[in-house]
């Protein structure tokens, strides 16, 4: 039972990770149905900022502070890419901005190792370790802070999408563009913002995931991202409430894979459920069961 | 109020507007019928600016409407409830009418123009709350005319108000339409259902194929033989 315990914390960490990066997934494509396949570099990019904040600056800034700011400057790398790569294809074929989004992720990846060289960098975690006990658990704090800013910044996305009035003009645009343009949404702005927020929350849980696992190269985004994209598709693209659930479900799965089964299985049974969500219920958990408008 | 002068709208190669002349005069009902096919939703989104002219000029109160971007043509008073109603299905009856008045600032004003709306369409004041996508298609229609009034417009334009509707909702919209037009705003009526829209308007044009073949008052276009021959046999 404590061993049980254990492991849903742990899932309950890494779900945190995937569900943060999962959003900016969802949020691109509901708004513009695109796999923005360059998102787990924006996570990689994210946890680089950290980095050049928390440890190259000859003045030491608080914690909160180098998240808030590397969060910033994944907004805005997001928003660059979706205007230099992705604006001119909207009216494309899917298959064509699909494989700019891959070219973009590659190119992003290769960047990064221009920029910072293919030695990954050692990251300590920006917060003292010291385990807070909890219900006789003593957990790290990094962990409560991981799962706890998560939940936090998600329901702070909640609320803005629900009750704001930005927030309901991105569902508008998401819902029918031509429609919102008649409201006098600019919809160019509505998808920055999107791009805007998916990227801070992606840059979010790459900080997270480079101070759980305490290192930083060119290639971290890939494997997070790709198992962050399935619980995208598992709780239902397009779906925010979905990828958060879907991010929970894949990261608890996978440390109980680890503790009980062997952790050889984890990316087996991950990538596997991919394909059997795909073959028996591709709109995913909460995804809507109706037939894609085009 | 409106006038489009020598309109000329093609879709690659398709020539689908070849040369259409019309005004539309501060007060009016102005109706362009048509059949399917005939280009009345093409020179609707060439006014708001959601496809691109090849020829030609539109003016709205003497400005000419090319220098706006499409999501600014309804700030200068110019709404236009589309084709097929468009509504957002996944936002509630109130945040499709919030959605209406989107670029406003003024909350006040907002408010009353909500009361308004929920006045002249009281079914969509008890279903406020209700995803708009579950609205049945009259209620569809009601929402998409009274989110396009929340932007307090000057003209109105109305792209088939009455398709796929039964004939009874068919009759209120059009009294809705008139009394709309009755409290102030001007409304350039696309319509199928050639029958009613004359018997609504004041002027009507008819349009064939890209081309505006006949035009009038809307009282004499019922009498005329050509008209009751091609559009009010049924
Ligand atoms: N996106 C498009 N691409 C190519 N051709 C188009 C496009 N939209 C409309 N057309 C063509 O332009 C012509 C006019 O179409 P339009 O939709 O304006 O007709 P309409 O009078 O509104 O018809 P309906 O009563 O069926 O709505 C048609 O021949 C149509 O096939
Ligand atoms: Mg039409």
């Amino acid at each position: 039972m404590e061993l049980f315990i254990r492991q849903l914390i742990n899932g309950l960490n890494t779900g945190s990770i995937y569900a943060l990066v999962a959003i900016g997934y969802t949020m691109v494509y509901g708004i513009i149905k695109l796999i923005n396949f360059a998102h787990g570099e924006i996570m990689m990019f994210g946890a680089y900022f950290a980095f050049l904040l928390a440890f190259t600056l000859s003045f030491n800034l608080p914690f909160l502070l180098v998240i808030v700011l590397s969060m910033s400057f994944a907004a805005i790398l997001g928003v660059l890419i979706e205007r230099v790569a992705y604006k001119k294809l909207r009216q494309a074929p899917r298959i064509s901005a699909l494989i700019t989004a891959i070219g973009m992720s590659l190119f992003l990846q290769h960047l990064a190792q221009l920029i910072f060289g293919s030695t990954p960098y050692v990251m300590k975690p920006l917060i003292d370790t010291t385990p807070v006990v909890l219900f006789n658990f003593a957990i790290p704090k990094l962990t409560l802070l991981t799962i706890g800013l998560s939940i936090l910044f998600m329901l702070l996305l909640s609320f803005f999408v629900l009750k704001t009035k930005p927030g309901k003009a991105m569902r508008a645009v998401s819902q029918d563009k031509e429609a919102a343009i008649l409201m006098g949404i600019n919809v160019d702005n509505v998808i920055s913002m999107t791009f805007a927020i998916g990227s801070a929350l992606g840059a979010l849980g790459g900080i997270f995931y480079a101070m759980t696992y305490s290192q930083i190269y060119p290639t971290m985004g890939v494997l997070p991202g790709l198992k962050a994209f399935i619980a995208a598709v598992f709780g239902g693209i397009g779906s925010i409430g979905g990828a958060m659930l879907g991010g929970y479900l894949i990261g608890i799965i996978e440390t109980m894979t680890k503790a009980y089964i062997s952790s050889k299985w984890v990316d087996v049974i991950v990538f596997g459920l991919l394909i059997v969500i795909l073959l028996f219920k591709p709109s995913g958990i909460l995804g809507k069961n109706t037939k894609e408008k085009v | 109020m409106l006038k489009v002068t020598n309109l000329h709208v093609h879709y690659g190669v398709i020539h689908a507007i070849k040369g259409v002349n019309f005004e539309v005069n501060e007060g009016d009902i102005v109706t362009l019928i048509g059949s399917n096919g005939a280009g009345k939703t093409t020179i609707l989104k060439a006014i708001s600016q959601l496809i691109d002219k090849s020829d030609g000029d539109i003016t709205f109160l003497d400005k000419s409407l090319s220098q706006y971007k499409p999501h600014e043509v309804v700030r200068i008073g110019v709404s236009h409830v589309p084709e097929g109603r468009h509504v957002f299905p996944g936002l509630t009856v109130l945040e499709n009418l919030e959605m209406g008045a989107y670029y406003r600032n003024d909350k006040v004003a907002i408010k009353q123009d909500l009361q308004k709306v929920f006045v002249r369409f009281p079914r969509l004041e008890e279903r406020k709350h209700q995803v708009a996508g579950t609205l049945s298609g009259g209620e569809q229609q009601m929402l998409a005319i009274g989110r396009a009034l929340m932007n307090h417009p000057k003209i109105l334009l109305l792209d088939e108000p009455s398709m796929g509707l039964a004939p009874i909702l068919v009759k209120e919209i059009f009294n809705i339409i008139q009394e709309i037009n009755q409290s102030g705003t001007t409304i350039l009526l696309v319509e199928q259902n050639a029958n009613q829209a004359l018997q609504i308007s004041d002027k009507a044009y008819v349009l064939e194929t890209g081309q505006i073949t006949l035009s009038g008052l809307s009282k004499e276009l019922l009498n005329n033989d050509k008209v009751k021959a091609a559009y009010l046999s049924a």
